[in-house]
């Protein structure tokens, strides 16, 4: 039997900052429904390799192909500029660690998820307003403040609007930066629930960069295990987790344990 | 209506060149005047140069009509409509003094009409070119201030963000609450800002007859709209485009479709509506309409701005 | 009382004669001559000169005297009056190493070849009023000693002796294949390139670009400035004409230099080095240059991979609000009628109002 072609295939990718290198020769691929975790510690490179990936940091060396669709597998660094934002704005979603960093904090929550569909030539005011309702209660906001601004919102509010407003467009793949990160552990939760169960609803294809490692559990598929710039051990989750191979994944997941 | 330029006050013999800027600089301008009407609404960036006026106060403008006016036109020149505010007054006499060049009142009989704020109540010709003097040609400023993303949201068409501030509007007040600069689509492919002109104007910009050029001295960028383009305001399906409406007609010429001032008569509430074009009012007083106040109404206007207002 | 801003020209005509009655004053007191303010008020003719962008002492008294000392309209008169002017070509660059210095001072070194000589200098004067200069019979003729031995010629300029030792960045080679900007002739693009942006920081006003230096000090875009050198005298100013194809002194001018020397941590190419921050005025404008060297250094973020997160730093913030013409006549220009505008926003807030009142009453049914 053929195996489909992946949704996303990376080759060799190096970035380097001076004599730095934030990733060493990465390559993996990842298939259509399919969640992958990036964890290790801070400074490990994970960021680093979110932002390559996403076609936002020109890597130094090496491929980042990209399913198009009607094109295939595609160089996305060989797009033009144009194509990557348009890309970047609809078949992709980027749900940052700080919501300041992906929302519009002075507009309404309903302006922050009609925008991409406005983006995309949306031009029914009650239209897109439904369609912002529909994805404001997907989320558990509350619709009475639809018409607020998130800046007023908690940090979770915020977290949840931000995944609103990456998944209205339906995107086939969603990169996520520490999406639990800085929120009180009961919020995390909650927000980890909702997140497993969009990802499972809407068959979304994900990477996931966190250090924690409770995160990747609930949500990933598939880990890939990052030091010091390098991939030092990959496997489905409940496998590397249970049976860590790699010394540096043994003491992430023991100290992890003793917590 | 159409007046000689006063011979006194010419300083074209005084060292200064036709119309003020020298040719070397007016072949630049009208070489990016050129640029601008072969890609409508695109703003072109040029070499403006200082003018002996400050800026902010109509340079680009100037300068734009500057470069394209030659001895055989007529100018126009309104500020708020109005051929008689001072702004519009010293630009006029600014033309006259440099360019010798006749000058009107009559929108009809104006080869070229520069103005600020304002598109005249009386429908632009084929043949007529209308100067817009700009303040900000970047209609997206207030949503991006970086010139360098405002250029790729214009080159790459990425115009969500205005549609979302239009969103924001009708979430927060139920309607789009912009009655002026009001951002217009040109030829389907760029966002462009009609200047601080009433969206009540618009409509006139759209499939106009006149080559229509737009000058902003500060920002130093040139752009157009050639005769015959579609120009659309930005609007959603279900909440169209409307324009101003007034419930009163011109006091003094009856007029009803047409841009009203309102003038304040006392300290109690007390005030009319008069035509913001003062030449479409004139003539229409001058053949003979006449507004709901009619008399009284013209004498206390007289009064309430000094202003001469002929005998029926 | 309703004051319309109709009736045009005549009043334009009387308010000129206004203006001129009131600029000639109490004609008791003797009219200022231009001499006196071109020999009087030097610094002040100096910044005109500079931001006016046109080296030309008697014009800059001219604009100064016209502007009742408005010396914003000063610079804006010169600027106008500079636009109109023919253009034969560049000059070569100036050589600041061979000015005939009148003041040289180094914050870096103590004792250096040439040595430290203060000049003219307001720094150490105690700010008490001089009731001496409000005599009526005025301060006669005051007169300086000189020194025994001249300032020599031709002293080196202090970065030249950094240089020796490679410890700071070498100073951008002349290169006669690319032409300079002017931002006089082309609009400002960006990223902008550092001849255009030092062209605007030097025409660019004396208050703004003194906060912004100031603004870096403070901790907005801090880069450890050190005072390099600061020097003021004559340099001569060289013109190739195209029909003799060899240099000839064309006339000599006063110019203010400012070196500052920063620290730079380096990169994976470059060693750590320190760089430069450069002011130039004409005339004496000290606190002019030293604020565009820090300004000047800041906008380098970018070339020196620096993270560019303050004012100082980020080139269109800065080029885009520097220029006091540019920026003077569009705050101004709020002064002329917007009734157009207004009326339309008075239509639109009477009918939200109206909305607003009948969403409230809808609410409260």
């Amino acid at each position: 039997m053929e195996t489909p072609s992946p949704l996303l295939r990376v080759r060799n990718l190096t970035q380097a900052f001076g004599p730095l290198l934030a990733c060493a020769d990465i390559s993996f691929e990842l298939h259509s429904g399919e969640v992958l975790g990036v964890v290790g510690e801070s400074g490990s490179g994970k960021t680093t390799l979110l932002n390559c990936l996403s076609a936002r940091l020109t890597p130094t060396n090496g491929i980042v192909e990209y399913d198009l669709r009607g094109r295939g597998l595609t160089d996305i660094y060989a797009l033009s500029e144009p194509e990557r934002r348009l890309l970047l704005r609809t078949d992709w979603g980027v749900v940052m660690q700080n919501p300041r960093d992906g929302l519009r904090m002075n507009v309404s929550a309903g302006g922050n998820v009609g925008e991409r569909l406005m983006a995309v030539g949306a031009r029914h005011y009650g239209a897109i307003r439904r369609e912002a309702e529909d994805w404001l209660a997907k989320v558990e906001l509350d619709l009475g403040r639809m018409d607020d601004k998130p800046k007023h919102f908690s940090g979770g509010m915020q977290q949840r609007l931000q995944i609103a407003r990456n998944l209205v467009t339906k995107p086939r793949l969603v990169f996520m930066d520490e999406p639990t990160g800085g929120l009180d552990v009961s919020v995390q939760a909650r927000l980890l629930d909702l997140l497993r169960g969009l990802v499972r609803e809407l068959r979304l294809s994900a990477i996931i960069v966190t250090h924690d490692l409770a995160v990747a559990r609930l949500l990933a598929d598939r880990l890939m295990v990052m030091k010091d710039g390098k991939v030092v051990e990959t496997g489905l989750t409940d496998q590397v987790l249970d049976d860590p191979h790699h010394p540096y994944t043994q003491l992430l997941v023991s100290s992890v344990l003793q917590v | 209506m159409t007046r000689a330029a006063p011979q006194s006050e010419s300083v074209v013999e005084a060292g200064y060149n036709f119309a003020y800027l020298d040719e070397q600089t007016k072949r630049m301008i009208r070489r990016c005047i050129l640029k601008a009407v072969a890609v409508p609404g695109y703003q072109v960036p040029f070499g403006g140069r200082e003018m002996p006026l400050p800026y902010g106060w109509g340079t680009g403008g100037m300068q734009v009509t500057a470069s394209i006016i030659g001895r055989a036109d007529t100018l126009k020149v309104i500020d708020q409509g109005a051929d008689d505010t001072t702004n519009a007054v010293n630009i006029r006499r600014f033309f006259a003094r440099t360019a010798e060049v006749p000058t009107t009142e009559a929108t009809a009989e104006a080869s070229i009409v520069q103005t600020r704020h304002r598109v005249p109540e009386d429908p632009l010709a084929e043949g007529q070119i209308i100067v817009y003097q700009v303040p900000q040609p970047e209609p997206l400023r207030a949503l991006e201030p970086r010139e360098v993303e405002c250029r790729k949201m214009h080159a790459y068409k990425e115009y969500g963000l205005m549609q979302v501030s239009l969103y924001e509007d009708i979430a927060r007040f139920g309607e789009i609450a912009t009655s002026y600069s009001y951002p217009v689509m040109v030829n389907d492919r760029y966002l462009m800002s009609p200047t601080p002109i009433p969206k009540f104007d618009n409509p006139k910009m759209d499939d106009c007859p006149a080559l229509q050029l737009f000058g902003a001295g500060r920002e130093k960028r040139i752009y157009a709209v050639p005769p015959y383009t579609r120009v659309k305001s930005l609007d959603f399906d279900d909440h169209p485009f409307a324009i101003q409406q007034w419930e009163e007609d011109c006091a003094l010429c009856g007029a009803e479709e047409t841009f009203l001032d309102e003038v304040i008569l006392d300290d109690k509430g007390g005030k009319m509506y008069v035509c913001s074009d003062s030449h479409f009012c004139e003539r229409r007083r001058a053949e003979g309409h006449r507004g709901r106040l009619s008399e009284g109404a013209a004498k206390a206007y007289a009064a309430a701005v000094g202003a001469d207002v002929e005998e029926a | 009382m309703y004051v319309a801003v109709k009736g045009g020209e005549q009043a334009i005509l009387n308010s000129h004669k206004l203006i001129a009655e009131e600029r000639r004053g109490d004609t008791a007191v003797p009219e200022l001559s231009l001499a006196q303010i071109k020999e009087q008020m030097q610094l002040a003719v100096d910044r005109v000169m500079t931001e006016g962008s046109l080296y030309d002492r008697d014009l800059a008294a001219l604009a100064i005297k016209q502007a009742q000392g408005d010396l914003m309209e000063a610079i804006f008169l010169l600027r106008a009056y500079r636009t109109t002017l023919a253009r034969f070509g560049e000059s070569l660059p100036i050589e600041t190493a061979g000015m005939a210095l009148r003041r040289r001072i180094s914050a870096a070194y103590k004792d250096l070849p040439g040595g430290q000589v203060l000049g003219p200098s307001y720094d150490y004067t105690h700010r008490l009023l001089d009731f001496a200069l409000a005599a009526e019979e005025g301060v006669g003729a005051p007169e300086a000693e000189s020194a025994e031995s001249g300032i020599e010629a031709a002293i080196p300029r202090v970065t030249d002796i950094l240089n020796h030792e490679g410890l700071i960045e070498e100073e951008i080679a002349l290169d006669d294949a690319a032409p300079v900007g002017d931002l006089t002739r082309e609009p400002l693009r960006f990223p902008a390139e550092r001849d255009l942006r030092l062209q605007n920081l030097a025409r660019g006003d004396e208050g703004f670009l003194l906060a912004l230096g100031y603004s870096t000090q403070r901790g907005y875009g801090r880069n450890h400035p050190f005072a390099g050198e600061i020097r003021l005298g004559e340099v001569a100013v060289e013109f190739v004409p195209e029909e003799l194809g060899f240099a000839i002194e064309i006339g000599e001018i006063t110019v203010t230099e400012c070196q500052m020397i920063n620290q730079f941590a380096g990169s994976a190419e470059r060693p750590p080095q320190f760089t430069r921050g450069y002011g130039l005025s004409f005339g004496h404008c000290e606190r002019k240059t030293m604020a565009m060297a820090l300004v000047d250094r800041a906008l380098r973020a970018r070339e020196l991979d620096e993270s560019i997160e303050y004012p100082a730093q980020d080139e269109e913030f800065v080029l885009y609000h520097s220029d006091n013409v540019e920026a003077s006549g569009f705050v101004q220009h709020l002064k002329l009628p917007h009734y157009v505008d207004f009326q339309s926003e008075l239509q639109l807030i009477r009918s939200l109002r109206k909305r607003h009142a009948q969403d409230r009453r809808e609410a409260a049914e």
